[in-house]
């Protein structure tokens, strides 16, 4: 019988195809939104996912975010460094700075000082220009988003002199970030060159990049750094953490995405579930007369079953490959996209709401038919 | 119609005394059927006694809500009376578990609905086959011997053609297909004419009473149809709940 469920389903083409497109659409939809929210989220966490060679943050204690927190006296440096089980520690500038371009326009930008010896802090991906550039004097890297919203390409930004803080800085490479929550150009160089780009205040250092020792867990040593130096230590993922917290904390996106992604679950519901609902039901004159001639409850239950089966699993892939594709242009066509991706969780959350749905729906259309009684076809 | 007058009342035609056969294969004993409804109870058949025999063309005529449809659905064993025993070819079918009542449907009759009630989206053959792949028939023997019984029927040549490429006649004789494909030995047809022109309804009639009585089946046909009524062995007339007339063809005046 289920070949016959089959049949009853593709047999009526433009039915079949509205069936799909009604689970392909919805599938999109809630792919879509959940995946738009969950990567806002995470560009709070994308600062500090991009530093992959390192174990710890240290900052100081009302620090939260790498863009929320406050600046430390360098004699903290050499404190953390102390600590039992630091292998090695680096400073960290991040500040905001004004930078002066050559046609005069002011604009905001992030300044990151990374270590001066290793140049730890800085992305690993340079996409134009060498890492070692950066010990050049007056060296600044730009992030590859920044560059083109700065300059028409980030050809144009290259050897481009740009003024901060009355100091010279050139523009000599350019490096493969995701932008951060607040989406601001961002200027990498050494730490002793943004010592003097960051208007000066007593305290310039942001954070303390630690390295634990071999056979030491980060989670021991940023106990043992908070309680030896007073100051706030997290691990690179509590501290990824930290900023999308920070992000659900303090802004308005959970809501207003929230919101969003629980209107796309509802018009998927609707979709789906009145197209399939209006399919059992617009069949149940045949299922009747299949109840008449002596096909069985369990058998109707079979064949809806198969049939939501079928349109569920086609649906919901196509809607699932849809989506995956236009995050994946979405990302590479639009910069403040970048970056952008489907986690494999969230197919797999709409999979089960997909099912959920049509399970819902199926086994309401099919209430109708199992109650209907077969003597019904005579009338 | 007999119709006479007492205590102001108009009272129908009495129920005749029920022919007992002792070869019937179909045997109905005091079917009672009542509905309910929200005060009360609405009975639509009130006792009725009736033996049918294979090999006959057997007639159940009557006005609307005479309650033929509910008397053929008791029949064919898809609405449970109140009260009453129905045996058909000596099974006690209401003391029939659900479940093997349904195989019982499925296994000895066959139904051919006045709207055909074909899938739309099966061929002739395979529409023909339905019955016999609800069995458990493999698919493509199934389907074969749906082509075969439509062969009989005389449409063997439509078999790959979907219902809404068939004419009203034929998408019936497709119906009737399926009503015989699995050889069973009770056919039950609600007003298999209803929806042709005189033409077509004859031809069907004439198909039904070939190919179904030929191989010594019961045949019960419900039908408003007048234009047939020749065409049948036997011809019960139902009034209000009960059979008032047994006959080979209709009393005068109807």
């Amino acid at each position: 019988m289920g070949w016959i469920a089959i049949r009853m389903l593709t047999g009526d083409r433009i039915k079949f195809i509205g069936l799909l497109f009604g689970v392909a659409f919805s599938t999109l939809l809630i792919n879509q939104q959940l995946t738009i929210f969950v990567n806002l989220l995470m560009r709070g966490a994308s600062a500090a996912n991009e530093i992959t060679t390192i174990d710890i943050w240290v900052m100081d204690p009302v620090g939260r975010t790498t863009d929320v927190t406050v600046p430390l006296a360098s004699t903290n440096l050499e404190r953390v460094r102390g600590v039992e089980g630091v292998a090695w520690a680096v400073p960290l500038i991040r500040s905001s700075a004004t930078v002066r371009t050559p046609e005069g326009d002011l604009e905001g930008v992030q300044v990151i000082g990374v270590d001066d010896a290793t140049l730890i802090g800085l992305p690993q991906n340079v996409l134009i220009g060498e890492r070692d550039d950066l010990f050049n004097p007056d060296t600044v890297f730009i992030d590859d988003v920044g560059s083109r919203r700065m300059f028409k390409s980030t050809e144009h930004a290259l050897g481009t002199r740009l003024e901060l803080n009355d100091q010279r800085a050139i523009i000599s490479g350019i490096v493969d970030v995701n932008p951060t929550f607040t989406s601001t150009v961002v200027l990498y160089t050494r730490y002793s060159n943004a010592l003097n780009y960051v208007p000066g205040t007593r305290n310039r250092m942001s954070f303390v990049l630690v390295k634990a020792d071999v056979g030491i867990s980060p989670e021991t040593l940023t106990d043992r750094i908070q309680n030896s130096t007073g100051l706030k230590a997290r691990t690179r993922q509590q501290f990824a953490n930290d900023g999308v917290d920070f992000i659900i904390e303090n802004t308005g996106i959970p809501i207003n995405f929230g919101i969003t992604v629980v209107l796309g679950f509802v018009v998927g519901v609707a979709i789906v579930g009145l197209t399939f609902n209006l399919f059992v039901r617009d069949n149940i004159k045949q299922f009747g007369a299949l109840k008449a001639i002596g096909v069985t409850n369990k058998k109707i239950r079979d064949m809806v079953a198969t049939q939501a089966a079928l349109v569920g699993f086609v649906g919901y892939a196509q809607g699932t490959l849809l989506s995956i594709l236009f995050v994946w242009g979405a990302a590479a066509g639009f910069d403040t996209l970048k970056g952008f991706y489907t986690p494999w969780q969230i197919p797999l959350i709409t999979a089960v709401v997909v099912m959920l749905m049509i399970f819902v729906t199926g086994r309401l259309g099919l209430r109708s038919v199992l109650k209907m009684e077969p003597a019904e076809v005579f009338r | 119609m007999i119709e006479t007058v007492s205590d102001g009342e108009i009272a129908r035609a009495p129920p005749i005394a029920p022919r007992y056969f002792d070869n019937a294969v179909i045997s109905i004993r005091q079917i009672v059927k009542e509905f309910p409804l929200a005060d009360a109870a609405n009975r639509v058949l009130h006792g009725i006694d009736a033996d049918i025999r294979a090999g006959e063309l057997t007639f159940l005529v009557g006005e609307s809500g005479s309650g033929k449809t509910t008397l053929i659905s008791i029949i064919a064993g898809i609405l449970f009376p109140t009260t009453g025993s129905v045996r058909v070819f000596d099974t006690d079918i209401y003391a029939l578990t659900d479940g093997e009542l349904v195989r019982f449907r499925l296994a000895n009759i066959g139904f051919v609905f006045q709207q055909y009630n074909l899938l739309p989206t099966l061929t002739a053959a395979e529409n023909a086959a339905v019955p016999l792949i609800a069995a458990g028939v493999e698919r493509y023997q199934a389907v074969e011997r749906g082509r075969e019984i439509l062969g009989k029927l005389n449409i063997r040549d439509q078999s790959d053609k979907f219902p809404r490429q068939l004419s009203g006649g034929q998408q019936q004789r497709v119906a009737i297909a399926r009503a015989l494909v699995h050889q069973p030995r009770l056919i039950v047809c609600d007003e298999p004419t209803a929806a042709l022109d005189a033409a077509s309804g004859r031809r069907v009639m004439d198909l039904l009473r070939e190919v179904a009585l030929s191989e010594d089946r019961a045949v019960i046909i419900v039908t408003h149809d007048n234009r047939v009524f020749d065409l049948a062995d036997r011809i019960l007339v139902m009034e209000d709940g009960r059979i008032i007339d047994d006959a080979t063809e209709l009393p005068d005046g109807r």
